[in-house]
C-alpha cells in the first residue's frame, strides 16, 4: 500500500506540561456494559437550550424513542436508552454548569428493544439538508467535552467558509482512552462520519490529529485513509504528547498557525473541529440511523479492573465503578472527565451523560496553598500566553476589572498553570471565580 | 461500592509536584559546588562563616514567623540565603558580623516585606551591602587561599588589586577558574558555581537567559571598553550572582522578555561600576537596583494574549 504523504511532519510545542499518562486501559478493548435496571436521563445534556420533555409518566418508550427536544436551533434531543416505562422525574446536578436540571427516569422492562429505525442509507444518496436533519435527530453532542451540538457545528454561517476540518484525536487528558479505541475498534466508521462531515462543509484540508503516544491509532489511520480510498485532502498529523494538545484553539494554532480571536470560535478563522468519537456517532446516525444513546466511557484509576466499557446514557456511576471490580485503596474522590479539566463528584447516581468520556477513581490531593515566589512557571506553560498569576492575584483581591484587561476571558480553564505551580496555588479555581463574578456583573448591566 | 467519606476538589486533579521546598532544597544542593570550593580554599573559616550564617538565617526566620503568629515551614529557604551569604563574605570577617548580617537578610530584607515572595531584594545580597556600609574595613580585608592551615596572608583580590586591566596577566585565568585566589568565600572557583548552576539548568529550576544575557553582556561591554572580557567574567562576584542570585524568582521579572532587559542592564550596570564607580565590584549593587526596577519591568513587559487580532463577540 502507498501511504506516501498521507502523515504529514510531527508538530510539537514549548507550551503547556508534560503531565504523566497513566493511560492504563489503552490495550484494553471496548467491552460492553451491562444495560442499567434504571436510566436517569437528565433533559439538558448540551451546551446549547434544554429540552422539553415530549412523554409523561407511565408511558412504555422504546430504546431510541425520543423523549425530550426543543425547537431551539441549539440544542439536541435526548432519547430514551433502554425499553421501559417513564417512571418519573428527578433533579440531578450537571457538573459542569454547577446547575440543577430536570432528568426523566426510565425503569427497564429488560427487554431492550428498539424503534423502528430510519433505513440505512448511504451518504452519498443523502442531500447535505437530509444529513444534518438526522444528525440532529439522533441527538449528537460534540463528545470531547464541551457537548456542542453538532448539527450546529456543521451548519456554519453563511458569510463564513470553512476551509479546514481537523478530526481531533489527540485525547491529551491523562487515564482517558476512550477515544483511542474508539480510533482503533471503530477506525472504518471514524473516517466514514469525516467523509460524511467533509461532504456537508467540503473543506479544502482535512487534518486527522494524533498525538505520538497513540503511534498504534496513528498507523492504523493511515492505512484506513489508503484502504477507503479516501480523498487527497486526507492528512494525519502526528503530535508530540503534551497537555493541553487536543484543545481546538491550540490545534487550531498547531496544525494552521491560526489564533482563533479572544471569545471567538475556531469557524471565526475557517475551521471545524470535531472529535474523533464524534464522527463515529455521525456515521451511526447517517449511515445507519441510529439515535444516539451509548457512548465509549473509560473507568479507570483506583478500580480493580480499569476498563473501556460502551455505556448507554443514564447508567449511574456507581453500577459502572461496581462493574469494573469496585473501589481500591485508600482513593476518594471520583472525578467524571479527565483529571486535568473533570469534575468531583458526589453523587454516584449521577448518570453518565453525553459529555462523559472517564471516570477516574483515585486518592483525592491536598491543596497546600503557599504565596506566590513569582517564578513565572504558570506563564512558561500557559498555551494562551496569559499570566495566571496575576489572573490569581487580581481574583484574590476582588480586582476583577483588572482580571477582564488581562484577558482571562482567553482562559479555558486548561490547568497547566495549577499543575506547574510550585505554589500549590489552585490557579484556575481563582480565574473561575473571577469568571463567575465578572458574568454576573455583566448580567446585572 | 463500599462506604467511605468522598471529597470533592476543584481541578486539576493533578499537580506536577514540584514544590516551593523542593526547588530550595536543590538549590541548596547547588550550592554544595561552591561552598565545597569555599571549604577546600578556606578551611575552617569556611565552614565557620557559612554555618553561623545558615543557623543565624534559620533561628531570625524562626522567631520571625513566631512575632508574626504564622508556622514556621521548614522550605529550606532561609538556608539558601544563609549559604549565599556566606558565600559572598570575606574569609576573615569576625563572625558576629555574620550574625547581624544574617539577622538583617531575613529580618528586614525578607521577613519585614512579608516573607517569601514578597520581599523585594535578594536578601543575602541587601544584607552584604549593610554589612559593606556598617562595617567597611572587615568587609574588605581579603586573604589568599590557605586551606585548613592556621596563618592567613592578606592580599588583594584580583579586581581591588588591578588598577590598569588591560595588561592584565592571563597565566592567572586558571587559579581565578579553578578558584585558587584571593576573593569572597564561594566566589572564587568559577568551575564549581558553573557545575552548580548548570546542575539547575538541567533540572529546570532556572531560566537559561538570566545568567547567559547577564555573562554575555559583561563580555561584550568589557570588550568595547577595551578591557579583557575573560578575567571581567572570572573576576569578583558574577559567576555566582549570575547563576545564584539574579536568577532568583522573587526578585527577577516573570517573563522572558523582562528577564532579558533585567539581565542585559545587569552585565551594563556592573561593567559601568567596575569601571567608572568608586567600588572595585559591581555585581551586588547592580543586581540590588534591578531587584528595585523589576515591578517596573514586570508592568511593562506583559505577554501578548493568544487570539488577540480583535475582541469577536462569542457567537450564539
Amino acid at each position: 500500500m502507498n501511504t506516501l504523504g498521507v502523515r504529514l511532519k510531527k508538530k510539537g510545542t514549548p507550551y503547556g506540561v508534560k503531565v504523566p499518562e497513566n493511560k492504563l486501559t489503552a490495550k484494553k478493548q471496548i467491552e460492553r456494559a451491562p444495560l442499567p435496571e434504571k436510566a436517569i436521563l437528565p433533559l439538558h445534556q448540551n451546551i446549547g437550550a434544554p429540552c422539553e420533555s415530549v412523554v409523561k409518566r407511565g408511558d412504555k418508550v422504546l430504546t431510541g424513542q425520543k423523549i425530550g427536544d426543543s425547537d431551539k436551533f441549539v440544542n439536541a434531543p435526548v432519547h430514551a436508552t433502554i425499553s421501559g416505562e417513564i417512571s418519573g422525574t428527578t433533579m440531578v446536578v450537571n457538573p459542569p454548569t454547577a446547575q440543577l436540571v430536570e432528568a426523566l427516569i426510565v425503569t427497564s422492562d429488560g427487554k431492550d428493544e428498539w424503534v423502528k429505525l430510519e433505513p440505512p442509507k448511504n451518504p452519498e444518496d443523502l442531500s447535505v439538508k437530509e444529513i444534518l436533519a438526522r444528525v440532529r435527530d439522533a441527538g449528537l453532542v460534540g463528545l470531547g467535552g464541551a457537548a456542542f451540538p453538532t448539527h450546529v457545528k456543521l451548519s456554519p454561517p453563511k458569510d463564513t467558509r470553512i476551509d479546514t476540518v481537523i478530526l481531533n484525536g489527540c485525547e491529551c487528558e491523562p487515564y482517558i482512552t476512550s477515544d483511542h479505541r474508539v480510533m482503533l475498534e471503530y477506525g472504518e466508521k471514524v473516517l466514514s462520519g469525516l467523509n460524511i462531515i467533509n461532504k456537508v462543509l467540503s473543506p479544502d484540508n482535512i487534518y486527522i490529529a494524533i498525538e505520538d503516544n497513540k503511534e498504534d491509532a496513528i498507523d492504523y489511520m493511515e492505512e484506513l485513509i489508503v484502504a477507503m480510498e479516501l480523498k487527497d485532502n486526507f492528512k494525519i498529523v502526528p503530535l508530540k504528547s503534551k497537555y493541553p494538545m487536543g484543545a481546538e484553539k491550540i490545534l487550531t494554532k498547531m496544525i494552521l498557525g491560526r489564533e482563533v480571536p479572544i471569545g471567538g470560535l475556531p469557524l471565526h478563522v475557517g475551521v471545524v473541529v470535531h472529535n474523533v468519537s464524534t464522527a463515529k456517532a455521525i456515521h451511526d446516525a447517517v449511515v445507519e440511523g441510529k439515535p444516539f444513546v451509548e457512548r465509549v466511557v473509560t473507568v479507570t484509576g483506583a478500580v480493580k479492573n480499569p476498563k473501556n466499557l460502551l455505556v448507554r446514557f443514564g447508567t449511574p456511576l456507581r453500577s459502572l465503578i461496581d462493574y469494573c471490580g469496585g473501589i481500591e485503596g485508600n482513593a476518594n474522590e471520583v472525578v467524571l472527565g479527565g483529571p486535568m479539566m473533570g469534575f468531583s463528584q458526589f453523587d454516584f447516581d449521577f448518570p453518565v451523560i453525553k459529555g462523559t468520556n472517564g471516570i477516574i477513581v483515585k486518592e483525592s490531593m491536598p491543596i497546600n496553598e503557599q504565596d506566590c515566589i513569582s517564578c513565572g512557571k504558570c506563564i512558561e506553560v500557559c498555551p494562551m500566553y496569559l499570566m495566571p498569576t496575576l489572573l490569581a492575584r487580581y481574583a484574590k483581591a476582588g480586582r476583577y476589572d483588572e482580571c477582564k484587561e488581562a484577558y482571562i476571558d482567553d482562559c479555558f480553564e486548561c490547568g497547566a498553570c495549577a499543575y506547574a505551580c510550585p505554589a500549590n496555588i489552585p490557579l484556575v479555581q481563582y480565574i473561575k471565580v473571577a469568571k463567575r463574578e465578572l458574568a454576573k456583573r455583566a448580567v446585572k448591566k | 461500592m463500599p462506604e467511605r467519606k468522598f471529597l470533592v476538589s476543584p481541578g486539576p486533579h493533578l499537580w506536577g509536584g514540584l514544590s516551593v521546598s523542593k526547588i530550595m532544597y536543590l538549590v541548596v544542593l547547588a550550592l554544595m559546588f561552591p561552598t565545597g570550593a569555599g571549604i577546600y580554599f578556606f578551611g575552617y573559616r569556611a565552614i565557620s562563616v557559612i554555618g553561623v550564617s545558615v543557623g543565624t538565617c534559620l533561628l531570625t526566620e524562626y522567631v520571625c514567623k513566631k512575632i508574626r503568629g504564622q508556622p514556621f515551614i521548614m522550605d529550606w529557604s532561609a538556608i539558601v540565603t544563609g549559604i549565599l551569604l556566606g558565600l559572598i563574605l570575606p574569609p576573615t570577617i569576625p563572625l558576629w558580623m555574620v550574625a547581624i548580617g544574617a539577622i538583617f537578610a531575613i529580618g528586614i530584607v525578607k521577613e519585614a516585606f512579608g516573607g517569601l515572595g514578597h520581599n523585594i531584594f535578594n536578601p543575602a545580597l541587601g544584607a552584604r551591602a549593610f554589612m559593606s556600609a556598617s562595617f567597611s574595613v572587615p568587609m574588605t580585608t581579603w586573604v589568599k587561599p590557605m586551606g585548613f592551615a592556621a596563618d592567613a596572608v592578606t592580599s588583594a583580590t584580583p579586581l581591588s588589586g588591578v588598577s590598569n586591566w588591560q595588561q592584565f596577566d592571563p597565566s592567572a585565568y586558571q587559579a581565578m577558574f579553578l578558584g585558587n585566589t584571593t576573593g569572597s568565600l564561594g566566589e572564587t572557583s568559577a568551575l564549581l558555581i558553573l557545575i552548580g548552576g548548570v546542575f539547575l539548568l538541567a533540572r529546570g529550576i532556572i531560566n537559561w537567559r538570566i545568567p547567559a544575557i547577564y555573562i554575555g553582556v559583561v563580555a561584550l561591554m568589557s570588550l568595547a571598553l577595551g578591557q579583557d572580557p575573560i578575567f571581567h567574567i572570572l573576576a569578583g562576584g558574577l559567576m555566582l550572582g549570575a547563576f545564584f542570585m539574579a536568577t532568583d524568582y522573587v526578585t527577577s521579572p516573570l517573563t522572558n522578555r523582562g528577564k532579558i532587559i533585567f539581565s542585559v542592564a545587569l552585565g551594563v550596570l556592573t561593567v559601568m561600576i567596575r569601571q567608572f564607580g568608586g567600588m572595585p565590584e559591581g555585581v551586588c549593587y547592580s543586581i540590588l537596583f534591578m531587584n528595585a526596577i523589576t515591578p517596573l519591568i514586570d508592568r511593562y513587559t506583559k505577554v501578548r494574549p493568544y487570539g488577540l487580532v480583535k475582541r469577536v463577540e462569542s457567537a450564539s
